[in-house]
């Protein structure tokens, strides 16, 4: 087993063209380590392939080039054991109220049906729909949708939480609630968590390390740590040190985000 | 005043009308009886026992072409939502489908399977079988990518993922496709019974038609009406109680 919970080496995707379109070079090359047990945020301008290198270490899409090893196994299009993901779009089943929505996961995998609403009961009460359970996603506003589906995926006990702007569809101040539950929730299981996402101010409030990504096709510009203790969410951004970290972000990003407006994807 | 209560009221508004038409000599009596004549013969039918078995047969035969139709159709309409090519090459026959008369190959049946039910079951399934695929592919068209790549993420196969994720989003789809497949087995059945056959409901109208009967062809209209009627009154509850949770 290698030291890193998630290790990314010369990760490449390209799509291959259409009869309209040429062939475009989506991402990387990239190389990466996370750490088991790390917060590591990605932030990137628009476009950069954020999204794409999460499917990839998800195992939803294959590299064109490179490898990704998770907990030393290689993936390959193939999604592996203890990875779970919340996506930014509602992912939901309309058909199943919150319970067993919740509960999806785990009913696919033989555990014993009392483990089964232990966990789901718990998984509740921890993001606060403990009264809702019998809803349905429609009598549900978006950002408890958002938290049943990060119950779904904490049930089921994930050594490696993909989040791939899970909040970006909220409001600013559901944002911040969330991202402190997301916290919580980080330091409460020890998974290892890996958010994309297009907010400094997210990625500086929750996580040890950011990754800055550039202009298509994304490569990794550099990692900034954040300096204080691991874990203090949102009351952080009252510290004076959270804003030469989001600066120090900013600056790296800007000229990548202007790139990313004009279009051109080529470095000059 | 409710939706039902308005629909009991056109019924019965209806019903009166027609047999005030009747009593006053407006309808002869030879063309039609009076709704109240026509359930007291229906009565009378039901009671002397006479058609028991072509009501049997006829209302086991569309039950058997309206469920093999919704099996064969959400099976089929799954496998050639996977196959793109395959897809691409039946969309255009789906959509001349309903332009054939089916019942132009009722002849051809009858020789090839004989006499017995299975032509008639065989013309139903076929009405039917097209509206259940052509709704399910419909339906799965509309489940968003984020719940497949959940399905995936869940390490659901390919057979659970339609099980579990793409046929209960489609559900509302497949549920129109449903109702049709029940209307279409009934005009299916008794339409090739009232054709060529021996028995059956759509037999018994024909032969009382041909012997002015009023007496039987009329109870027997009345009977396959409300037969029909029932079935997709249950259907359309049970559809509205699936929709309530998914709508506001």
């Amino acid at each position: 087993m290698s030291a890193s919970h998630v290790k990314l080496r010369g990760v490449t995707r390209v799509f291959a063209a259409t009869g309209a379109t040429a062939a475009v070079n989506a991402l990387g090359p990239i190389d990466l380590d996370i750490e088991r047990g790390e917060f590591f945020a990605i932030i990137g301008p628009s476009g950069c392939g954020k999204s794409t290198l999460m499917e990839i270490v998800a195992g939803l899409l294959s590299p064109s080039a490179g490898s990704v090893m998770l907990e030393g196994t290689l993936v390959d299009g193939e999604v592996v054991d203890g990875v779970g993901v919340v996506f930014q779009e509602d992912a939901t089943f309309p058909w199943l109220n919150a319970r067993d929505n919740i509960a999806f996961g785990l009913l696919q995998t033989g555990l014993p049906r009392a483990e089964i609403e232990a966990r789901v009961d718990h998984a509740l009460h921890l993001m606060g729909l403990a009264g809702f359970a019998d809803a349905f996603p429609v009598q549900l506003s978006g950002g408890m949708r958002q938290r049943v589906c990060i119950a779904r995926t904490l049930v089921q006990r994930p050594r490696l939480i993909l989040l791939d702007e899970p909040f970006g569809a909220l409001d600013q101040q559901t944002r911040l609630l969330m991202g402190d539950e997301l916290v919580r929730l980080w330091r409460e299981t020890g998974a290892t968590i890996l958010l994309i996402t297009h907010s400094l101010d997210e990625a500086a409030m929750l996580a040890t390390r950011i990754g800055v990504m550039s202009a298509r096709p994304g490569r990794m510009l550099d990692i900034v740590s954040t300096p204080w203790e691991p874990g203090r969410g949102s009351t952080i951004i009252s510290d004076p040190r959270f804003g030469a970290v989001t600066a120090q972000l900013w600056q790296l990003l800007r000229e990548e985000s202007l790139r990313s407006m004009t279009g051109s994807g080529h470095r000059p | 005043m409710t939706a039902g209560r308005v629909r009991l009221m056109i019924t019965i508004g209806i019903v009166g009308v027609l047999e005030a038409m009747c009593r006053l000599g407006a309808i002869d009596r030879f063309a039609m009886p009076p709704p109240s004549e026509i359930m007291w013969n229906l009565g009378r039918i039901l009671v002397s026992g006479q058609m028991w078995p072509a009501i049997a047969k006829t209302f086991a035969n569309v039950a058997a072409a309206g469920a093999a139709a919704i099996v064969a159709g959400v099976a089929l309409g799954t496998l050639i939502h996977r196959w793109a090519a395959l897809r691409e090459t039946l969309d255009p026959a789906f959509a001349a489908y309903y332009a054939i008369p089916i019942y132009a190959f009722y002849p051809l049946f009858i020789v090839v399977f004989g006499m017995g039910d299975l032509p008639q079951v065989l013309i139903g399934f076929m009405l039917a079988l097209v509206a259940v695929i052509m709704n399910t592919l419909n339906g799965l068209d509309r489940v968003p990518r984020v719940l497949l790549k959940t399905a995936r993420i869940q390490r659901l196969g390919r057979v659970s993922t339609a099980l579990k994720v793409s046929l209960p989003f489609a559900a509302p789809y497949v549920f129109t496709g449903i109702k049709l497949a029940v209307a279409y087995s009934f005009i299916g059945v008794i339409g090739a019974e009232l054709i060529m056959s021996r028995t059956g409901l759509g037999y018994e109208i024909g032969y009382a038609y041909n012997n002015f009967d009023n007496a039987v062809m009329y109870p027997l209209i009345v009977l396959v009406l409300t037969v029909a009627a029932s079935v997709n009154a249950v259907f359309y509850v049970w559809e509205k109680k699936l929709l309530a949770r998914r709508r506001k």
